[in-house]
């Protein structure tokens, strides 16, 4: 990985991304500029069709954008082969899914211990690592467990651990909260808000909810695939100046 | 990430029964038609296995041995004088009726044996002495020969027991297991000289002379030394074996009509398990998406899916191949339908079970590979 010498752990520059083409083109993203540094947790909202997760889905190196430059800590995904960009991200990115994602017929803790598979890891290795992660997000004991057996709040903090257990740079959240209520919501945006305080990390979260709107350091605003505002978040503000 | 794909597949229950099911129908549907077929082709050369003579030797228009265009009887003398030729005696071949007790008639496939050395005589007789059929107006009977004639009686016709045969009288002196004919006519043996006695009169009674090739001398080029030397046609007993299978092929639907039930087996396999593991892919692309966006690569991806597709194939294969065993081992007791599984069988079975389960992952892979794993972020 290229040495991260400006400490932003995302910087893009002038993103654009169109999908289709003709007359039934759509572009979702008009260059677009955008940082998150290390150590922070990023909020990117804006109202549905805005060209959030298209960007969200840029930044994690799912989706080739058409111009632009993307630096994720200090690494340039526009330079990157398709095979390159798939290794970058199993080493460097972890992912929170809105609907979790966790594969019905694995327990919590093969669930978790995915990614360190993917990553080479051995069975023993990986699940040793996954209970332990399992602890941290208090599903102590529940690691045999299949997610249809685990409530909606224990299945997004499964999916926390396996976002975290192969020790990743940036962790990128599509709406963790959406499926979740208000408590678990809170308790699921306080693990995230810790790990974005982990040296070297960040965290990027998409999200339509108000209610996790405090636990961000700073806010991006998003409006017709342009970025509109950004907002700096103090300590208990509580930002409704944000449009839902 | 194997241990995963298997969990995968195992953990979708229902999927892969069907999958299972799909394979193992497909499987013993291929095998046990297979089987049946080589079965029957067996029959259709129940003659050259009972006989176990090294050469044939017949008349030069004889296709197969189920065919009989009698030779002179001084053909047998021709053969013997051939160079390379050991000794060759003379055999009778031919439907005869036998009548029962009851009145009724039966076929039957009369065996007249040269009765100086008996060459061509049942290998495993059961009761009674092959020698005793050198006796006037003697026969030794095949197992299913009991069974065919005993209309009419008491008991099993058995040692000592008499019946017709073209209004001759024919004692049982001995019993005998053969390799069933493919016409299903119990065998019975007699010399050659009684059964010249037992059959109606024609103008030539000669049906095959068996020959043996003297020392030094392969049964190939004796063979090709009689036909040379006397213009008749001698078959080895490999190459009369197989010119009787390729007579069937060319001559007879049964090739055709086996080959159109193994053609359904595979369609079966195909259809079933291919659909239903491509199914199986498309339920689970969203997972399989999480994963490409968690950086398992498009080959890692592959891999799984050939694993879980040739999991399902060895499992389905080895339910079908042990369901055709049993069947046949049911068979085989019982005596018919025909069955013989050789090797080849399996092992082509396998090959496409292989082929159907290869199949079905490259369907899947196709997905994957086209699969963006931005997919995962969509509502």
């Amino acid at each position: 990985m290229a040495e991260n010498k400006n400490n932003y752990a995302v910087h893009v520059r002038g993103v654009s991304k169109t999908f289709g083409a003709g007359t039934t083109a759509v572009t979702a993203l008009k260059s677009v500029n955008f940082d998150a540094r290390e150590g922070e947790l990023l909020m990117i909202v804006g109202p549905s069709g805005c060209g959030k997760t298209t960007l969200l889905s840029t930044i994690a190196g799912t989706l080739q954008f058409d111009a632009g430059e993307i630096d994720v800590f200090g690494s340039a995904l526009q330079k990157m082969s398709k095979s390159q960009t798939t290794a970058f991200r199993r080493q460097n990115i972890g992912f929170i899914f809105q609907e979790f994602h966790l594969i019905p017929t694995l327990s919590a803790v093969e669930n978790v211990s995915v990614p360190m598979l993917i990553n080479g890891a051995s069975r023993a290795a990986a699940e040793k690592k996954a209970h332990a992660l399992l602890a941290q997000v208090g599903l102590e004991g529940r690691g045999h467990e299949l997610p249809t057996s685990l409530s909606g709040g224990q299945q997004q903090r499964v999916a926390i651990a396996r976002a975290l257990v192969h020790e990743p740079r940036l962790i990128i959240c599509d709406e963790p909260t959406s499926a979740l209520d208000k408590e678990n919501g809170a308790r699921t945006m306080e693990l995230l808000r810790q790990v974005a305080r982990a040296p070297g990390r960040c965290v990027v979260v998409v999200t339509h909810d108000n209610r996790i709107f405090k636990y961000a350091d700073r806010m991006t605003e998003m409006e017709d695939g342009r970025i509109a505002r950004v907002h700096e978040i103090k300590d208990g503000q509580s930002p409704e100046f944000i449009p839902n | 990430m194997y241990h995963i794909a298997l969990k995968m597949l195992l953990g979708n229950r229902s999927k892969y029964i069907v999958l299972v099911s799909g394979i193992t129908f497909s499987t013993l549907l291929m095998t046990q038609q297979c089987a049946i077929f080589c079965g029957l082709m067996l029959w259709t050369t129940g003659s050259i296995q009972n006989m176990r003579a090294k050469i044939w030797v017949t008349d030069p228009k004889v296709e197969q041995v189920n065919e009989v265009r009698q030779l002179r009887d001084t053909d047998v003398g021709r053969v013997r004088s051939v160079e390379g030729t050991a000794w060759a005696v003379p055999l009778f071949w031919g439907l005869q009726q036998a009548k029962l007790a009851d009145g009724t008639f039966k076929q039957i496939q009369l065996v007249g044996l040269e009765s100086a050395t008996l060459v061509g005589r049942p290998y495993d007789v059961v009761a009674g002495r092959i020698e005793d059929v050198r006796l006037p107006n003697a026969v030794v009977i095949d197992e299913l020969a009991i069974i065919r004639l005993s209309a009419g009686r008491a008991k099993p016709i058995g040692l000592g027991d008499t019946f017709e045969i073209n209004d001759r009288e024919a004692r049982v002196v001995g019993i005998c297991r053969t390799a069933k004919s493919f016409f299903g006519m119990p065998y019975i043996f007699t010399t050659y000289d009684q059964a010249l006695q037992f059959a109606p009169k024609t103008r030539k009674m000669l049906s095959f002379i068996l020959a043996e090739p003297a020392e030094g001398w392969t049964a190939e080029e004796t063979a090709r030394s009689i036909e040379r030397a006397t213009g008749l046609r001698a078959y080895t007993e490999n190459d009369f074996f197989w010119a009787t299978i390729r007579w069937y092929f060319r001559n007879t639907g049964i090739p055709m009509s086996f080959g159109i039930t193994i053609l359904l087996g595979f369609a079966v396999g195909v259809a079933v398990s291919g659909q239903t593991f491509y199914t199986f892919v498309l339920e689970n692309l969203r997972h399989l998406g999480a994963l490409k966006a968690m950086g398992a690569s498009d080959g890692l991806l592959a891999r799984m899916l050939i694993l879980q597709a040739l999991t399902v194939g060895f499992i389905g294969y080895g339910l079908g191949i042990g369901l055709t065993s049993l069947f046949g081992s049911l068979v085989l007791k019982k005596g018919e339908p025909p069955f013989m599984l050789p090797y080849q069988v399996p092992l082509g079975a396998l090959a496409v079970v292989l082929f159907i389960c290869i199949f079905a992952a490259l369907l899947g892979i196709r997905q994957i590979r086209k699969l963006e794993p931005a997919i995962v972020f969509r509502g």
